[in-house]
């Protein structure tokens, strides 16, 4: 028999031992100027640096939009050869989804997470640094394909294949590995959120304590962990068929280009919902506490959200109703797709009724919060046209499917993260958001938001085709508001900028709860939150907090 | 929940190192297989990633061994793991849709099956069967002949299972503090698994010079290779991690009841099995 060892290192479960856990902090001192950034593990650095890296994206992605709008000004090819526009709306795409909106909400959840489940940390904090520091390297290698010979991706941020093989640019293969690396990120980060949530909480904090965004946030971080590897599958199969003569998506070796579609909509599709249940959490804490009411239905919202997230995986084929599915499959996704608008309607509901005969007042997180109801409905009851799968058959491809998603998107996704940055920065600066400006922010916006994408419906119903850079007379006067809206709301997002930068800077000094109403933990610490938190867990009582 | 001492590393210069070690990997690899000067990037990019990993870990073990970690922190490291793993299956879960989607639908629509058939006036001869030895153009050769699962494919498939096996007894021991024994199934179990890796390298130069199983070979070739590539290379993984916790074994590392890099090791070697017996019915006998 072999002998029986001691463990050699009994020190490591002795609860003694960690006792002075904290003792490295004193061996290290935090370094200076980029360095702190660079190898930061705190979640208030690191969720500030997706937030910049955001809004740095945000704008390179509306200025590649803001080509396609010059273009679409009026009819006929004036400012960019057609192979530009073709890049510009893909580039727009890819950045907006993966670049800005996705990490501005890792961003908020970094930020915000520990401080409402009264956590020191994420639970993995070198991993989280890691998970964002991945982002600028993905980006910076898919922004410098435009530069490439032949140029950049061009086949609409779907990159449907045979386009984006057979047919594609050399460049495809850099586009496919600065995805990889961005996927790697999505999941790493999704998999520290999910462990803090679920480990990490204050003691006395149960999961049906836990604030809506935390809880919009687990299942998103469920959702990413489920679907990013999918993604990377698929472009994984892309690469083979580029480079290396597979036929996945070639017919011609048995294969199919519409398994592509499959494969790459059950990650998409799944990756819409993780660009607004956050979202969602966030307006879930906005109206409450400008309406100064306890949320109505809070548990309801848990499983619609939860609802949400199961229903994502089932209807990805409604967006190929035309690409020649059996009608069974046209009926089964049609009918799972209409399904999805319950659970959405339970919020709604319940975001409506949290208001009624509540106080209201109306600063501009909760300006943003209720133009999102709105907005974000629009955007929802337009779904549901198409998810009529025969209707579809019309609206397919045309701008009311580009009306239909950027209204969840930028008055849906993106007034939710303003919102949510209008109603942290006294959190994170120590002073609030200049009053006046942030409403002009708000009522341009609000403006430019509606003036560029509500004239699309129109023409996309009269049937004018998306991705391409000329179009019939008879679009001429929608597209031309479309383009002066688009150019109106790119500009007043600048006061955006300036706003936060001012915040930064100075300003009305907030105290720790910084809006009356405020219930959840966060605003339990001092503004500006102070580096560390919650090093001592808070205890946490569900009397205060209102159950 | 929260004892007030969860370990938070102040700074560390790995995570900004390793991101940029795996840039030059793929602007490395995207060169090479782009513009054909780019294997050497790609090689520093990998070393850097390597050495990062290596650095990484140690200062993770030096941290567990120093007994920075509470409870806590090992039930983060476990959903960590745990989640990672549901990831990697969802990867598998892409490559094993393509294979039942292109067998359940593509190739028998080309064939002619369907209420709409359109595809199959695309090569109309065409007749729909699997393995897919004649694919729909003529201008793509398929496989002349596949592996009989009953050989090599049944051999690896035992491999895997006992390595599983071995692996839980080198646990057990583990577990009774029998350290010995531990180091001699997990020896025995980063053996099996380098046995799985010759057989499987064997496999793929028959494929290649005797079988016409290529990467060309239509969608069977597409198939297989990218379903048993990407297994095969989370086997060298598995076992360079097993080698890895062996060393560590050696080293006297781990205690009887708390050692979550020694059963993290385990979590990924059994998600390895797995996939494998999920390849062995799907890939080969069906």
């Amino acid at each position: 028999m072999a002998p029986k060892l001691p463990p050699q290192h009994s020190l490591q479960h002795s609860s003694t031992a960690v006792a002075d856990g904290q003792a490295p902090d004193a061996h290290h001192e935090t370094p200076k100027g980029v360095m702190r950034w660079l190898l930061t593990t705190n979640h208030k650095e690191i969720g500030s640096l997706y937030l910049i890296f955001s809004l740095i994206m945000f704008f390179i992605g509306g200025i590649f939009a803001l080509v396609v709008r010059a273009e679409l000004f009026q009819p006929g090819l004036q400012l960019v050869e057609p192979e530009f526009f073709n890049q510009m709306t893909t580039m727009h795409g890819l950045i907006m989804v993966f670049a800005a909106v996705m990490p501005a909400f890792t961003g908020l959840a970094n930020w915000m997470i520990p401080l409402q489940i009264g956590a020191p940390d994420m639970a993995l904090p070198r991993l989280n640094n890691f998970s964002f520091w991945l982002l600028p390297v993905a980006f910076t290698l898919l922004l410098s394909t435009l530069l490439m010979p032949g140029g950049g991706p061009n086949f609409g941020w779907t990159f449907y294949a045979p386009l984006s093989t057979t047919y594609a640019p050399p460049s495809t293969t850099f586009f496919i590995l600065a995805l990889h690396i961005a996927g790697i990120s999505s999941i790493l980060g999704a998999i520290n959120i999910v462990a803090t949530i679920l480990n990490m909480r204050a003691p006395g904090m149960r999961m049906m304590d836990m604030p809506l965004f935390v809880w919009t946030w687990l299942i998103t971080a469920f959702l990413l962990i489920a679907v990013m590897p999918v993604l990377a599958g698929v472009i994984t199969m892309m690469l083979m068929d580029i480079n290396f003569g597979t036929s996945f998506f070639d017919a011609a070796g048995g294969g199919d280009p519409v398994l592509f579609q499959h494969l790459f909509w059950f990650f998409g599709h799944p990756e819409v919902y993780i660009m607004i249940l956050p979202a969602f959490g966030i307006v879930s804490a906005i109206i409450p506490t400008f309406a100064r009411k306890r949320l109505f239905g809070y548990a309801s919202m848990v499983y619609a959200t939860g609802a949400i997230a199961l229903l994502s995986f089932l209807v990805w084929a409604h967006h190929m109703f035309v690409v020649g599915l059996p009608l069974a499959a046209e009926l089964f996704f049609m009918y799972t797709t209409m399904l999805i608008a319950v659970p959405t309607g339970v919020k709604v509901f319940n975001w409506i009724t949290t208001l009624f005969r509540g106080s209201i007042s109306f600063e501009p997180p909760m300006l943003f919060a209720l133009a999102f109801v709105v907005l974000f409905t629009i955007g929802g009851f337009s779904g549901l046209m198409l998810a009529i799968a025969p209707a579809d058959f019309q609206y397919h491809d045309t701008y009311f499917v580009v009306a239909h998603f950027h209204y969840v998107l930028v008055p849906g996704a993106i007034f939710a993260i303003m919102a949510g940055v209008y109603y942290w920065l006294p959190k994170w600066t120590g002073h609030y958001p200049h009053e006046r400006l942030a409403q002009c922010h708000f009522w341009c916006s609000i403006v430019g938001v509606n003036l560029t994408f509500f004239p699309m419906h129109f023409a996309g119903l009269a049937g004018m085709p998306r991705r391409i850079p000329d179009y019939a007379l008879q679009f001429a006067d929608f597209n031309l508001v479309s383009s002066i809206g688009a150019f109106f709301f790119g500009a007043s997002q600048l006061i955006f900028v300036l706003v936060v930068v001012l915040c930064v800077r100075g300003g009305k000094k907030a105290p720790a709860k910084a809006w009356e109403g405020a219930e959840d933990l966060e605003w339990s610490v001092p503004s500006p939150a102070p580096l560390h938190t919650f090093e001592t867990p808070p205890v946490f009582h569900r009397a205060q907090h209102g159950e | 929940m929260s004892g007030g001492n969860y370990y938070v590393p102040t700074t560390s210069r790995w995570p900004i190192l390793g991101s940029l070690a795996l840039g030059v990997m793929m602007v490395g690899a995207g060169s090479q297989l782009v513009y054909d000067t780019g294997a050497l990037m790609m090689l520093v990019g990998v070393i850097g990633i390597v050495v990062v990993m290596g650095l990484w870990f140690r200062d993770v073990v030096r941290e567990s061994m120093s007994g920075l970690y509470d409870t806590q922190m090992d039930r983060s490291f476990r959903w960590g793991m745990g989640w990672f793993i549901f990831s990697e299956l969802m990867f598998f879960a892409a490559f094993f849709g393509a294979l039942f989607y292109v067998r359940t639908f593509a190739i028998p629509w080309l064939g002619g099956e369907g209420e709409k058939g359109v595809s199959a006036l695309l090569w109309p001869e065409f007749i729909s069967h699997w393995p897919l030895t004649n694919p729909p153009d003529a201008s793509v050769l398929g496989p002349e002949q596949v592996f009989s699962p009953w050989q090599l494919p049944l051999v690896n498939t035992l491999i895997l299972i006992t390595s599983s096996i071995t692996l839980t007894v080198a646990h057990e021991a583990l577990k009774l503090g029998e350290r010995i024994t531990c180091r001699n199934w997990l020896a025995g179990t980063v053996l099996l698994g380098c046995c799985f890796i010759v057989i499987q390298g064997v496999e793929y130069y028959e494929a290649y010079n005797h079988y016409g199983i290529t990467l060309e070979a239509g969608i069977f070739g597409a198939t297989f290779f990218i379903l048993t590539g990407f297994h095969g290379v989370h086997v060298i993984i598995g076992t360079i991690i097993l080698g890895c916790i062996l060393v560590r074994i050696c080293k006297g590392h781990f205690a009887n009841d708390h050692h979550f890099g020694f059963e993290a090791s385990c979590w990924y070697w059994h998600f390895v099995d797995v996939v494998w017996v999920g390849l062995f019915i799907f890939v080969y006998v069906m």
